[in-house]
């Protein structure tokens, strides 16, 4: 393809407004344009914030030319997963319910990249309120794959994943729950990053289960992630479960390209029947890059991660079914039936009738369920247990290595519509993700190659200890520098160029 | 032919519990930093967080969970050295997140007591009250329904919400049964509630208005045929708005079970609103099919860990409690034992004990404040301290007993000062009601009539002393009655040369 400056990377782009040789006004407009002419078909993003981007570009140009100290990212474009909240901006969670919603307030992400003079485009689509593995659960139609227009993209968090891989945005934020950034990153072969639990605020992040929700990084590189993630992450009073701690120092580790003595534990448990033979190929073939730039491998084994998944479809439904309770139509968003003769109560049941979609129904019924007396122990409290077991195994595998590793995913994109009539066969799709959301753990996906029998992107997951998230920096760094130098060129640089139309 | 108490409690047991909410006074609400002041215009005082905005989250106020301690101290609790915030879970248009955050089955202060003492036929009896536990919890927000006949939400037209309640801290104190009240649970209950009260006042943890809302009580009671050994279906009354209302609504309550049960028909397990008019109690919410809340731990917010230290230097900054403060002042007063429950009772102790700090003697600072005052807050149906500031009543007694002001014109004063006519001094000056004491404007008076009345003057200075009454008739006329006549007429003399 010819190169573009939207096919730069992130920190390419940041050297250029740097240097002067383009402004941030004329960046943003880059992607606006790259946005008009493939968005039709890939349909990544929700609503555009031209007007509010531009401004913030200006602004940044303006500092830049008045030779005051910015950010580095200052001024490169990003693409926000529309269940963060930015004031006077539409904010959806890819539902219905709140249509037409404009939050009053700035979640702390947003706040941090405004502060660090990051261009936010606009907002992106995902699976409603977070919930799915494709963006087929968007009230507002499916985000198709730019490396397959037929596939799905991922999910929840598929519309920031396909605005990197369609170069509509060098910079995205996600958020993940159980894989919704991984498993989004894996399968457009971009990067994408699950902080340490507590270590990004989660204040102006909409709840899906709120002891499990973590808003990280994405990117087409590990050193654009790592400088968003330095960006976004950091202790914030407004979230009582955030980490006084300073932040990691991630885009050095990224930068180290160095593995020499560290030990590589890869899951046993997470490997075999049901992985996709292309994906293991790949899979081992990044073992291989890993072990010749000097890492020990090791196997390793974690037995409660059978239950991880298990659980977290107990977990994470209950505490959805209580933080969606809020969406009652009496304060925001879609009010339906008040038409003078319905009391309250039934207006509150006809909204949430229309409202919810049919996969945020089945889980506020099953969590609902789950939390039910009589049934709680059995559910939510065995749940729970399950949870601390598989934060021993976690705790056990980092007494003896340093990072843990598995495929991201068990398959590469499949087709849109091939398991939306399949809730359990959608869910076995997060299998490998869900173990560091219920662990609290960091988690990073970074592409390992194409699958020979699809020629579709592949992802590789490294998992780190709690703020231990410079150990999977270090390492996808480094395996990232190995396999391009064996590519010849970045994966994404093979993506298709989307016809401009 | 319906029961009348008496014959209620010859054929029947109560069974008495009482719930009660304490808003406390922090200056921010329990997980955001809104203000809490009451009064404030409809939702002027929410943010993203008590209006549960999506992706909003609590931070808890510290002040609060050391108030909430405080509370458990003083009720000899044991507090908890971990304690969760949990989701109650229910559907209720003022209730912003559709779920409550409280204190489930990890309270703050669990197990603690409170004594009271009541009159009972036999003399003074003390009751042990054993207080289950003390949890933190959010208010709701307000519902106002508009139209209809009732101002209820049933035919309103439509009804309005105000967020400024939301969040607001609240502490639940919940007490097991009170074993043994029998036909005096009316009495235990609003004996309980004024102890309590007394105990949150004297923390300072919360206004404890009952008529703003800032101290609620619920009285759970059942009745059971006497020795049954058996508990009947309870019900639990809500707005019960005032001490006096406590007692009402527990003996109403009696009284409407035991002659449900003798027509025959069964209690029913509800919520109940006291009728302040009627002292009757009104069917509310059915609690037949137990209402499930899917408790479940709050994710959003950290346990607490109460240092035991901190615990420690809490309860040894403790005040004084009241019912000892109660005998101290007695004893330092002097007053008989009639006398101070008649303050108690009026509610009236520390406004007394805050004018006689102000100077005022004792007993002339009670029987201001449980005389004049309470007849005109009586006739005005509000409380005597909404009339008349402590420090007023102090300054009144002080010109009394210097002589400045005769009992009757200091009636007149206190009138004035509830008319909104300004301090004690401003209505003497402006209705001109001091004594006339001083001698030198008495001897203004004087003078003008020994001139106006040569002649008299003339008589008395040659000893014709009941001569003298003219001219102090002249006196006093001046002065409009305000001068002391024994004062006029020794002045008066003097200056004839006949003293
Ligand atoms: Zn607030």
């Amino acid at each position: 393809m010819s190169r573009e400056i939207i096919h730069q990377t992130a920190a390419e782009m940041s050297a250029e407004l740097a240097s002067g040789n383009v402004t941030a006004v004329e960046l943003a407009n880059a992607h606006f344009d790259r946005i008009s002419a493939v968005d039709g078909d890939i349909h990544a993003f929700l609503h555009l914030d031209r007007e509010g981007a531009l401004a913030q570009a200006a602004s940044v140009d303006a500092s830049r030319k008045a030779g005051e100290k910015v950010n580095p990212l200052a001024g490169v474009p990003l693409a926000l997963k529309d269940v963060l909240t930015q004031k006077g901006v539409p904010t959806t969670c890819g539902s219905k319910m709140l249509e037409g919603w404009r939050p009053p307030y700035d979640s702390t992400v947003v706040t941090n990249l405004k502060k660090a003079g990051v261009v936010i485009l606009g907002k992106t689509n995902m699976d409603e309120f977070a919930m799915g593995s494709s963006t087929e659960n968007s009230a507002y139609g499916t985000t198709r794959n730019p490396w397959d227009l037929s596939r799905i993209p991922g999910g929840s968090g598929g519309g920031s994943s396909a605005a990197l891989a369609g170069f509509e945005a060098p910079l995205a934020i996600g958020t993940d729950t159980g894989g919704s950034i991984r498993q989004p990153a894996a399968v457009t072969g971009t990067v994408g990053v699950k902080p340490t639990y507590g270590s990004v605020s989660r204040y102006g992040l909409v709840a899906f289960s709120s002891s499990l929700d973590q808003a990280g990084p994405c990117a087409r590189t590990v050193l654009d992630t790592a400088m968003l993630h330095e960006v976004i992450a950091g202790y914030d009073p407004k979230d009582s479960t955030s980490i006084n701690a300073p932040v990691g120092k991630m885009v050095e580790a990224a930068k180290k390209l160095d593995v020499k003595g560290m030990k590589i534990g890869v899951v046993k448990e997470l490997a075999g029947d049901g992985y996709q033979a292309g994906v293991t190929t790949r899979f081992n073939g990044a073992l291989e890059a890993l072990l010749s730039a000097g890492a020990e491998i090791v196997e390793v084994s974690a037995p409660s991660f059978e239950y991880a998944l298990a659980a977290y479809y107990l977990i994470a439904p209950s505490e959805a079914s209580s933080n969606l309770a809020r969406f009652d139509s009496m304060r925001y968003g879609i009010r339906i039936g008040d038409d003078g003769s319905r009391s309250a109560e039934e207006v509150m049941k006809m909204t949430r009738e229309v409202g919810f979609g049919k996969e945020v129904k089945r889980r506020i019924i099953l969590g609902t369920y789950a939390l039910s007396s009589g049934y709680y122990d059995a559910y939510y409290g065995s749940a729970q247990k399950v949870r601390t077991l598989i934060k021993r195994d976690y705790e056990a595998a980092f007494a003896k290595v340093d990072v843990l590793v598995s495929p991201t995913c068990p398959t590469t994109a499949f087709k849109i519509g091939e398991k939306s009539d399949d809730p359990v066969a959608m869910y076995l799709n997060d299998v490998c993700t869900i173990p560091v959301n219920l662990a609290g753990i960091g988690g990073m996906s970074l592409p390992c190659g194409l699958a020979p029998e699809d020629g579709l992107p592949v992802g590789f997951q490294i998992m780190s200890p709690a703020m231990k998230d410079e150990l999977m920096y270090q390492v996808g760094g480094t395996l990232e520098a190995a396999l391009q130098s064996s590519w010849g060129q970045p994966l994404y640089a093979s993506a298709p160029t989307l016809a401009v139309k | 032919m319906a029961l009348n108490y008496d014959q209620a409690l010859e054929k029947y047991e109560p069974t008495l519990g009482l719930e009660v909410h304490v808003e406390l006074n922090t200056n921010s609400k329990m997980f955001c930093g809104c203000a809490t002041e009451f009064g404030a215009s409809p939702n002027t005082q929410t943010c993203p967080v008590c209006l549960g905005l999506p992706g909003s989250l609590p931070v808890v106020n510290a002040k609060a969970i050391e108030s909430s301690i405080r509370i458990g101290l003083a009720l000899n609790c044991s507090i908890t050295p971990f304690s969760r915030f949990a989701r109650k879970n229910y559907f209720y248009p003022d209730m912003p997140k559709n779920f409550q955050t409280s204190q489930y089955d990890e309270p703050i202060c669990v197990n603690g007591y409170l004594d009271v003492t009541i009159d009972t036929d036999e003399g003074p009896k003390v009751y042990r009250v054993d207080i289950e536990r003390v949890h933190m919890e959010e208010d709701t927000g307000k519902s106002l329904h508009v139209g209809g006949a009732t101002g209820r939400i049933h035919g309103a037209e439509h009804s309005l919400l105000d967020y400024n309640r939301a969040g607001i801290p609240l502490v639940e104190i919940v007490t097991r049964i009170i074993p043994g009240t029998d036909k005096y649970a009316p009495e235990v209950a609003r004996a309980y509630v004024a102890e309590l009260r007394d105990i949150l006042r004297s923390l300072g943890v919360s206004d404890v208005k009952m008529e703003q809302g800032s101290l609620r009580c619920d009285a759970n009671l059942s009745i059971s045929p006497r020795n049954s050994g058996t508990l009947g279906t309870r019900s639990e009354t809500k707005n019960v708005n005032s001490l006096r209302s406590v007692e009402r609504a527990v003996r109403g309550e009696i009284i409407r079970q035991a002659n449900r049960l003798e027509s025959g028909e069964r209690i029913i397990q509800e919520t109940r609103h006291f009728q302040e008019e009627s002292g009757e109690t009104r069917s509310g919410r059915s609690k037949e099919t137990a209402e499930d809340y899917r408790y479940f731990p709050e994710p959003d917010l950290l346990p607490i860990v109460a240092d035991p230290a901190w615990v420690e230097e809490l309860r040894v900054a403790l005040p004084v409690k009241p019912s000892i403060r109660r005998k101290k002042l007695q004893e330092a007063w002097g007053v008989p034992d009639k006398e101070m429950a008649a303050m108690i009772n009026a509610e009236l102790l520390d406004t007394v004990e805050e004018t006689v700090a102000l100077g005022a003697e004792p007993t002339k600072a009670r029987s201001w404040w449980l005389g004049e005052v309470s007849r005109l807050a009586n006739e005005k149906s509000v409380e005597p301290t909404s009339l008349i500031q402590p420090s007023e009543i102090a300054e009144i007694i002080a010109l009394i007993a210097a002589g400045e002001l005769t009992d009757k014109l200091a009636r007149q004063v206190v009138e004035g000062v509830i008319n909104g006519e300004g301090n004690p001094s401003m209505v003497i000056e402006k209705r001109g009601l001091k004594v006339v004491s001083d001698d030198s404007s008495l001897m203004v008076a004087i003078e003008a009539a020994i001139a106006s009345q040569p002649e008299t003057a003339e008589k008395v200075r040659s000893g014709n002393i009941p001569a003298a009454g003219a001219l102090i008739g002249a006196v006093m006329k001046a002065t409009g009655g305000q001068a002391d006549a024994a004062k006029v007429r020794e002045l008066l003399l003097k200056h004839l040369g006949q003293a």
